[in-house]
C-alpha cells in the first residue's frame, strides 16, 4: 500500500519542482539500452495482501491503456483483508495482458511475474512461462518469509539453482525505497509502504513507458498530502532511475498500441459496468433510480460506484439485510421508481421469495448476482459459474423470471442496459448475471454517446380524469402480455395487488382452479415473448456450421473466442455461441446447434447450461468443467475442443 | 358474511363508507379487525385525501387481507417484509399517506428485524400493529406476544417463551411515536390513529385486537365493563396518571411507579406522575408497566398516546443527499458519466 496519511509534523525536503517535472515528463531513458518489442504481455504482480499490489496493477493497467495497448486484467485476493503476512494464504495478484492486438482475456500463463516475498513466488510460479521473467524483492526471502511461505529448510529459491529455466532479477525493493526516502522524515512503516511505487516506477520503465500518468494519478490522490505525494514520487522516481541505470538491466520491452477500433476509450470494470447500465438506462427510462443492497463480496463495488453518482436521482439504500434489500427496491418500483437490488449467491438465496413477489406484481425489479464460488459461504473473492440454476429454478412455484448474464467487463454495461430495459417494457423481474472475475477485471471501453442509446419506454397506465370512466384492470395486458404500470398518485387507478394468486384482469384474490392455471400461462407467456425482438445470436466467431460448436455463457467469453481464433486459425471447423439470454432461451438456438456435429460447453460449475441445453433441444451437448474458482484459459478450452474434435 | 358495519353498529343496512373497496369482507365473523377497518375509514373519511394518494402496505395474516379492503392503493406483500417495502415506496414518494398493517407474528418475530429498522431509520408511515397474541391465519399457534404458558396447538404443554413487549422493544429501537390502543374502544382507537397519522415519522400504534376463533377474551381483562376501569390505564397529555374511576393514581418514587389511594385522602392529584409525551424516561417506564393483570396489585395497563419525539425522517436525509449532489455537481450529465474520469483516443 502506497503512504497514507497520519504523519504530522513533518518537515518535507523537496526536491526543486523543476528537477521532477523534467525527469517526470522525459519520452526516452537516459542511457542507451536494447528495446525489444513484443506482441503482448503478461505481467502478474503478487505480494501481501497488504503490500499494494492491486494499486500498483491497477496503475499500470491505466498506463497502457493510454498508451494505446488492448489490456484485460484479473485482480485475484484473498478473502482476508490483512491475511498472515508472508503466507501463501495472503497473497493477493493482478494479472494484466495488454497487447498491441485485440485481447480477450487477461492471459493463461504469465511473461513477467513481479513478487514481493517467497510465498508469493511459490503460489505463483506455475503460471508463468517456461524462460519467463521473475523480478523478486528479494527482503521478502529473508529466512522468516522462506519459513511462512513453506520453503524446505528455509532454501532460498533465488539463490539455490531451483529458478534455472528462468530469468531471475532480485532487487531489494525495501531497501531501495527506503534509500530513495532518506531525505524524508516518515517513519519507516510509510516508506515501507512506498514500494509499491518503487516497483511500479520500475515496470514502467521496464516496458518504456512514460511516468506522467502514475504522477497525474498521485498527485490527484495526495493534493492534500504533500508529504506523501513526495515520498510516493520519489520511490516511483527511483524505480523508474534504477532500471534505467543499473546495469543488470540491459533490455527494456515495447508493446505497440493496439489496432483497436477508432474512437475515444476508457478503461471499465464490470461493476462499473453495472452501475453505469443501470445509471444510463435509468435515465432513458425517465425512471429515478433505488438501489437497495447489502454489502457482500464481489457485489459491494456496484453500490459504492452507485451511491457516487446521487445528481443522477439515484438512490442507495444499504438495507438491514438481503430480504430487505431487495424488499426495499420493491417498493420502489411500486412507487413508480426503477428498483434495482444486486448481491451474489448467498444473498440471492434470501431474496427468492421476494422474487416471486416481484413476479406476482408483474412490477419492474433488476437483481444483479455477481456469482462467487459456492454452496452455501464458499469462496467469496473467486469467481464460479454456479448460481445458474437458482437463478432460472431458485423461486417456489412456477415463477419464470428472464436470466441474462454478461460476458465481459464491457458487456455487463450492456447486459444491465438490457435488463433494466426488459424489466420496465415488460413489467417483470429480471435477473443478470455477472462473476467475480469479470466485476474486478478491466478492459477499454468504447463508451456510447448517450443519444445513441434506446430510449425505454414504461408502460404507465393513464389517469384516470372524471369517475364515469371504466374501471381500472390492473392485471389487463397488452399483446405482449404486459399490464399496466399504475402508480399511486395516478388518478382513479387505486387497485390492491400481492403475492396471493390474483383474478385474471381485475387482480382481485381468486383461487379459482381454472384462474389458477390461465394466470400461470399467461405469466409464463408473457416472460416467454421477452427474447421475441431482443439481437440475433451472434456467429462472428469461427464458423457458422461445421464440426464443433463450442457454446458458452458469462465470462467464459474471452478464453473461449481466443481458443476458437486459434482453432480455427489452424483450419479447424468450430464455431463459438455466447449466450447473453439464458431464459427464456431463443427458438433459433436449436437449429443453429444443428448445424454442427458436436456441441461442448465449457462452465465453471458442473454442467449447468449443459443439462439446460440438454433438456431444451435434446442434444448430446458435452461439458467442460471447472469448478476451482479460477477462470478458464484459452489453453484449456482449446485443447479440450482438439479432443472432441478427434473423437 | 357478515360485514364491517353489521358488527360495529349492530345494523343490517350498512352505510357505504368512501375509503371501502368493491371487496367482500372475509374475517371472521366478531373479528376485532372490522372495529379497525372501521376506524380507519373514519380516519381517511376526516382527513379526506384522494384516494389514490393513499396507500397501505401489508405482510402476510390475517390483519394483512386488510389493504384489499380500501379503496385506495394496496399491497398485500409476504410474511414480514412489509417495512422494508415501505422504506423503498417512502424513499422515492414522500408525497403519500403512507400506512402499513401487520399483525404480531408479522413484525415481531418473521419481520422483527425490519420492524426496528424501521425504527431506527424513522420512516414516515403509521404502523398499525395487530396484536392479537395468537397465530390466526395458520389456525392457532402461539406468537411472540403469547405470554408464557400459553396452550395452544404448537404448545400443548403451554408455551415455555417469554413474550415480548412490543412497545418496550420499539421504544428500545427509538421510535418516534408509541402508541397503545384496542378494538373495543374505538373511540380512543380513533383519536390515537389521527395522532399517529399527524406524527411525521414511524408512527407505532400497538392495538389489543381479539381473536374470537383461538384467542378469544386474550384482552378482555381491559375491554369488558367491569374490570376495565381497575386494570387500565388512559393517558393523556400533561394530565396525572389516574386509573379506577378516579380512585387511584400513580405517581413516581424516584423512578418506581407505585399505585396509590386517591380516595383516603393520603395523596392528592398534584403529588401523581403527570404525563409528558415528550419525556423520554417517562417513555421508558411508561412501556414497561406490562404486569401480567392476573397478578395481584398489579400495575394497570397504559394506553393513549405514550411518546413522541420529533427527528427526521431517513426518506427526507435521503432526498436531501439528492438535492445536496445536484446542487454541488449539477444534474447528471450522462455523456459525462460514461466517459469517466480518464479517456484515450485511437484513430
Amino acid at each position: 500500500m502506497f503512504s497514507r496519511d497520519g504523519v504530522t509534523g513533518i518537515t518535507v525536503h523537496r526536491t526543486p519542482a523543476r528537477t521532477f517535472a523534467a525527469l517526470f515528463h522525459m519520452e526516452t531513458p537516459t542511457r542507451t539500452k536494447t528495446v525489444e518489442e513484443r506482441r503482448n504481455v503478461v505481467i502478474l504482480f503478487a505480494g501481501d495482501s497488504g503490500d499494494g499490489i492491486q494499486l500498483t496493477g491497477t496503475q499500470f493497467t491505466d498506463t497502457n491503456a493510454l498508451f494505446g495497448n488492448d489490456v484485460s486484467t484479473f485482480p485475484n485476493f484473498p478473502a482476508e483483508i490483512r491475511a498472515p503476512q508472508g503466507t501463501l494464504a495472503g497473497v493477493s495478484g493482478y494479472q494484466l495482458h495488454f497487447g498491441s492486438t485485440e485481447i480477450f482475456t487477461p492471459g493463461d500463463l504469465c511473461d513477467v511475474l513481479v513478487v514481493m516475498n517467497a510465498a508469493a513466488l511459490k503460489a505463483n510460479l506455475g503460471k508463468l512461462k517456461k524462460g519467463g521473467i521473475i523480478i523478486a524483492n528479494s527482503d521478502g526471502f529473508d529466512a522468516k518469509n522462506l519459513r511462512l511461505a513453506g520453503y524446505i529448510d528455509q532454501q532460498d529459491p533465488l539463490t539455490d539453482g531451483t529458478l534455472a529455466n528462468y530469468t531471475v532479477h532480485a532487487v531489494d525493493v525495501t531497501k531501495m525505497t527506503r534509500n530513495a526516502l532518506a531525505e524524508t522524515t516518515l517513519g519507516m512503516k510509510e516508506k515501507d509502504r512506498c514500494k509499491n511505487m518503487f516497483v511500479l516506477g520500475f515496470i514502467n520503465w521496464m516496458f518504456s513507458r512514460s511516468l506522467e500518468n502514475s504522477e497525474r494519478f498521485l498527485q490527484e490522490k495526495f493534493s492534500k498530502k504533500p508529504e506523501l505525494l513526495d515520498a510516493n514520487r520519489r520511490a516511483l522516481l527511483a524505480g523508474f532511475n534504477y532500471g534505467d541505470t543499473s546495469e543488470i538491466f540491459t533490455t527494456r520491452f515495447d508493446v505497440r498500441p493496439a489496432p483497436l477500433p477508432k474512437g475515444t476509450y476508457r478503461s471499465i470494470t464490470g461493476n462499473q459496468g453495472i452501475a453505469l447500465g443501470l445509471v444510463a438506462a435509468a435515465q432513458k427510462a425517465g425512471l429515478d433510480m433505488f438501489y437497495g443492497s447489502y454489502p457482500i463480496t464481489p457485489a459491494s463495488d456496484i453500490l459504492h460506484e452507485l451511491a457516487r453518482h446521487k445528481n443522477f436521482g439515484v438512490k442507495t439504500f444499504q438495507a438491514e439485510d438481503e430480504i430487505a434489500a431487495i424488499c426495499s427496491a420493491i417498493g420502489a418500483s411500486y412507487g413508480g421508481a426503477l428498483g434495482v437490488t444486486a448481491s451474489s449467491g448467498p444473498g440471492i438465496a434470501l431474496k427468492g421469495e421476494a422474487m416471486g413477489l416481484a413476479f406476482m406484481l408483474e412490477i419492474p425489479l433488476v437483481i444483479v448476482n455477481v456469482q462467487r464460488g459456492g454452496p452455501s459461504t464458499g469462496l467469496p473473492t473467486k469467481t464460479e459459474q454456479a448460481d445458474l440454476w437458482q437463478a432460472i429454478h431458485g423461486r417456489n412455484g412456477e415463477a419464470p423470471i428472464p436470466v441474462l448474464a454478461a460476458s465481459s467487463p464491457t458487456d455487463c454495461f450492456e447486459m444491465a442496459f438490457e435488463a433494466v430495459r426488459i424489466a420496465v417494457e415488460h413489467m417483470t423481474p429480471v435477473i443478470l448475471l455477472s462473476d467475480g472475475y469479470i466485476a474486478n477485471g478491466a478492459e477499454p471501453w468504447r463508451f456510447p454517446q448517450a443519444s445513441e442509446l434506446h430510449a425505454i419506454t414504461p408502460p404507465f397506465a393513464t389517469p384516470r380524469t372524471n369517475d364515469e370512466q371504466e374501471k381500472f384492470l390492473p392485471y389487463k395486458r397488452d399483446g405482449k402480455g404486459v399490464r399496466p404500470w399504475a402508480v399511486p398518485g395516478m388518478k382513479g387507478l387505486q387497485h390492491r395487488i400481492g403475492g396471493i394468486e390474483k383474478e385474471d384482469g381485475t387482480g382481485n384474490i381468486s383461487y379459482d382452479p381454472l384462474n389458477h392455471e390461465k394466470m400461470v400461462r399467461l405469466r409464463a407467456e408473457k416472460v416467454r415473448k421477452v427474447v421475441e425482438g431482443v439481437p440475433p445470436l451472434d456467429l462472428s466467431n469461427g464458423v457458422e456450421s461445421g464440426d464443433l460448436l463450442i457454446l458458452g455463457w458469462g465470462s467464459t467469453y474471452g478464453a473461449i473466442k481466443t481458443a476458437v481464433n486459434e482453432l480455427c486459425a489452424e483450419g479447424q471447423c468450430v464455431g463459438h455461441v455466447h449466450l447473453r439470454y439464458l431464459f427464456p432461451f431463443r427458438k433459433e438456438l436449436g437449429e443453429l446447434i444443428s448445424r454442427f456435429k458436436r456441441v461442448l460447453i465449457p462452465e465453471m460449475n458442473s454442467g449447468q447450461l449443459r443439462q439446460l441445453i440438454r433438456a431444451e433441444f435434446l442434444v448430446d451437448a458435452k461439458g467442460l468443467n471447472k469448478i476451482q474458482g479460477m477462470p478458464f484459459t484459452a489453453a484449456e478450452i482449446k485443447a479440450a475442443a482438439l479432443e472432441h474434435l478427434k473423437q | 358474511m357478515t360485514t364491517a358495519t353489521e358488527v360495529i353498529n349492530g345494523s343490517s343496512a350498512p352505510a357505504k363508507l368512501d375509503y371501502a373497496s368493491d371487496q367482500e369482507v372475509r374475517w371472521c365473523p366478531g373479528c376485532g379487525d372490522y372495529s379497525i377497518l372501521k376506524q380507519v375509514e373514519t380516519v381517511l373519511k376526516e382527513k379526506g385525501l384522494p384516494k389514490e394518494d393513499i396507500v397501505f402496505i401489508s405482510g402476510i395474516g390475517c390483519s394483512s387481507r386488510f389493504p384489499y379492503y380500501l379503496d385506495t392503493f394496496g399491497m398485500h406483500s409476504i410474511h414480514g417484509r412489509a417495512p422494508a417495502i415501505v422504506s423503498g415506496l417512502r424513499a422515492v414518494r414522500p408525497d403519500l399517506s403512507v400506512w402499513m398493517i401487520t399483525g404480531d407474528g408479522d413484525s415481531l418475530s418473521i419481520g422483527g428485524n425490519h420492524l426496528i429498522h424501521l425504527l431506527r431509520r424513522n420512516v414516515d408511515v403509521n404502523v398499525l400493529l395487530f396484536n392479537n397474541e395468537i397465530y390466526g391465519l395458520t389456525k392457532g399457534q402461539y406468537s411472540p406476544t403469547s405470554p408464557e404458558g400459553a396452550v395452544t396447538k404448537s404448545t400443548p404443554m403451554g408455551s415455555v417463551d417469554h413474550p415480548f413487549n412490543p412497545l418496550a422493544l420499539c421504544k428500545g429501537a427509538d421510535a418516534t411515536f408509541l402508541a397503545r390502543a384496542m378494538d373495543r374502544d374505538p373511540k380512543q382507537l380513533r383519536e390515537v390513529l389521527l395522532r399517529a397519522d399527524a406524527h411525521r415519522g414511524t408512527s407505532l400504534v400497538e392495538i389489543y385486537q381479539n381473536c374470537n376463533v383461538f384467542n378469544d377474551g386474550a384482552f378482555e381483562v381491559f375491554t369488558e365493563k367491569a374490570s376495565k376501569p381497575f386494570h387500565t390505564l388512559f393517558v393523556e397529555q400533561g394530565k396525572p396518571l389516574v386509573f379506577a374511576s378516579g380512585t387511584k393514581g400513580i405517581k413516581l418514587d424516584g423512578m418506581t411507579p407505585v399505585i396509590v389511594d386517591l380516595a383516603d385522602g393520603t395523596t392528592s392529584l398534584n403529588d401523581l406522575w403527570v404525563h409528558d409525551e415528550r419525556d423520554a424516561f417517562k417513555a421508558s417506564i411508561l412501556v414497561r408497566l406490562f404486569e401480567d393483570p392476573r397478578h395481584e396489585g398489579a400495575m394497570p395497563r397504559p394506553f393513549g398516546v405514550f411518546y413522541v419525539a420529533d427527528r427526521r425522517t431517513v426518506e427526507s436525509r435521503i432526498i436531501e443527499q439528492v438535492e445536496l449532489a445536484t446542487t454541488r455537481k449539477g444534474a447528471g450529465d450522462l455523456d459525462a458519466l460514461l466517459r469517466g474520469e480518464r479517456t484515450w483516443t485511437i484513430g
